[in-house]
């Protein structure tokens, strides 16, 4: 039977004396976009470390709900992490060059390919610096796809970006979750913004997911607290 | 008082052994690594070819500097037949390599330091870690083993422009006999004195590069500010602690050289 759920039981992570991240217990339908929302510094980024493998939990299970290994994740930086000394080429083959055993026209192929797909051919000889913010969003998003990831972490793709620019990374988004058919676990803060792309939403508060639910749901009925989260002029 | 000066030793042994398990992590790290050879050649483009000029400089400048100093104090003996023999031993076992290992921190240590402190700020390794790609054997270990073929060569080069240098001063501009200079040289200068100065520099190779990688890679966790700051900060530190490993080492070397 293949798996249906990313399941994430008692997450724990604390830094210090301060505790960042408190006995989580979240499930992620796999295929779905689940966004991650909260007030800055309450450790939504350590919580899609954690589950990227790049912090380790001081306790908790991350597994499929039919105990297959967790599959293999991307993840996209807020600032890209692009090698400012690669090309935009040579920055995609990376992962695929390093990892698996190809020969270097099999590499080209499989590079250029995704390069088209995501309409950055023209870029390839380009070095990321030469290129513009959206366009860097898009090469950070092709080096994570190459290598055929069933989840994809996005960490606040748009941060630092006017209104227009971020309604193109968020169609972006959608258009190759519905093309690749990968899983995204996003956090961000543009609410509500990014409820139009988003499956279901979560709420951290304080090391704790205090809600969860789909976009409808929170924006009709929102829970006390959440509303001036969402809506702080009400408030 | 007494608190706080065993904190920080406990903070040394801590950092030491983590520097140690960096280090060996990072020497065997090209083992797991496509395209090695690559990497391999890079790598000593950027720590060997890059510095040859700024070598030959220093290296030069020094050999003159010996001739012209040695010179006067041979000549309060009558001694100065033996100048070429006291340039030569000088340079190949104590100057060379010490001189060329500061050399090649200032140069590509430093910017070794650096590039991994940006790195690590842009989350570059971070990325790699995300890749699966092993962060220490992509980019700290072709440099490791880049010194270690990179800093005897380098040395070499240093030893032979200082030996000529001594030669411009003591023969050409002073008159001391030339063939009394090489002939010195060639009679007192033996494979051990040699092989003395290669195993120097090796050591040297190793260690500097592994204090300036240590400190770049993990600038986020050794430095006081984040940013730009804090990359200049373990830059510094790195060429700061580089330049006192080469000293250190060089007396512990020579003292167990002396005695075998």
């Amino acid at each position: 039977m293949s798996a249906s759920k990313l399941l994430i039981r008692g997450l724990s992570k604390s830094f210090g004396t301060q505790v960042v991240l408190d006995a989580i217990d979240l499930d992620i339908p796999l295929g779905d976009h689940m966004t991650l929302i909260g007030r800055s510094g309450t450790g939504k980024s350590v919580f899609l470390k954690c589950i990227a493998g790049l912090l380790v939990a001081d306790s908790g299970k991350i597994s499929l709900d039919n105990s297959d290994p967790v599959p293999h994740c991307s993840y996209l930086f807020q600032q890209n992490a692009l090698f400012d000394s690669m090309t935009v080429f040579d920055n995609v083959a990376l992962p695929v060059r390093e990892r698996e055993a190809v020969s270097r026209n099999v590499l080209a192929t499989r590079v250029n390919e995704m390069l088209d797909k995501l309409d950055l051919i023209g870029a390839s000889k380009k070095y990321p610096a030469e290129i513009s913010g959206g366009m860097q969003k898009r090469v950070a998003l092709a080096r994570a796809l190459i290598t055929h990831p069933e989840i994809i972490l996005f960490d606040e793709p748009t941060t630092g970006l006017d209104p227009e620019r971020k309604y193109s990374v968020f169609n972006m988004i959608r258009q190759y979750r519905q093309q690749f058919g990968f899983t995204v676990i996003m956090v961000s803060h543009d609410v509500p913004e990014v409820f139009e792309i988003s499956d279901h939403v979560a709420w951290l508060d304080h090391g704790k997911i205090v809600y969860r639910g789909t976009p409808q749901k929170l924006l009709d009925e929102p829970p006390a607290g959440l509303n001036s989260f969402i809506n702080p002029q009400l408030a | 008082m007494i608190r706080k000066l065993g904190r920080c030793g406990i903070g040394a042994v801590a950092e030491l052994g983590q520097l140690t398990l960096f280090t060996v992590h990072s020497l065997l790290g090209i083992f797991g690594q496509r395209y090695r050879v690559e990497k391999l050649i890079r790598a000593v483009y950027e720590i060997g070819v890059r510095c040859v000029p700024i070598i030959l400089i220093v290296g030069l400048f020094t050999g003159l500097v010996l001739g012209l100093q040695l010179y006067y104090v041979l000549s309060r003996f009558s001694s100065e037949t033996l100048l070429g023999q006291a340039v030569a031993l000088t340079t190949i076992l104590e100057i060379g390599p010490v001189f060329t290992a500061i050399m090649i921190v200032g140069q590509a240590g430093s910017a070794l330091s650096a590039e991994l402190g940006i790195q690590r700020n842009a989350e570059q390794i971070d990325a790699l870690g995300t890749m699966r790609i092993e962060s220490l054997g992509f980019l700290v270990s072709p440099r490791l083993w880049a010194a270690i073929i990179c800093f005897p060569i380098l040395t070499a080069c240093f030893d032979w422009v200082a030996i000529l240098g001594g030669h411009l001063t003591g023969v050409e501009l002073l008159g001391v006999d030339a063939g009394a200079y090489w002939n010195r040289l060639y009679d007192e200068v033996t494979f051990t004195h040699v092989r003395d100065g290669f195993i120097k520099a090796l050591a040297f190779g190793f260690l500097t590069t592994a204090v300036c990688s240590f400190n770049g890679y993990f600038t986020h966790k050794l430095s006081d500010v984040p940013g730009a700051r804090g990359v200049s900060q373990t830059t510094t530190r790195a060429v700061v602690y580089s330049s006192i490993v080469i000293l250190a080492a060089d007396y512990v070397i020579t003292s167990f050289l002396l005695q075998t």
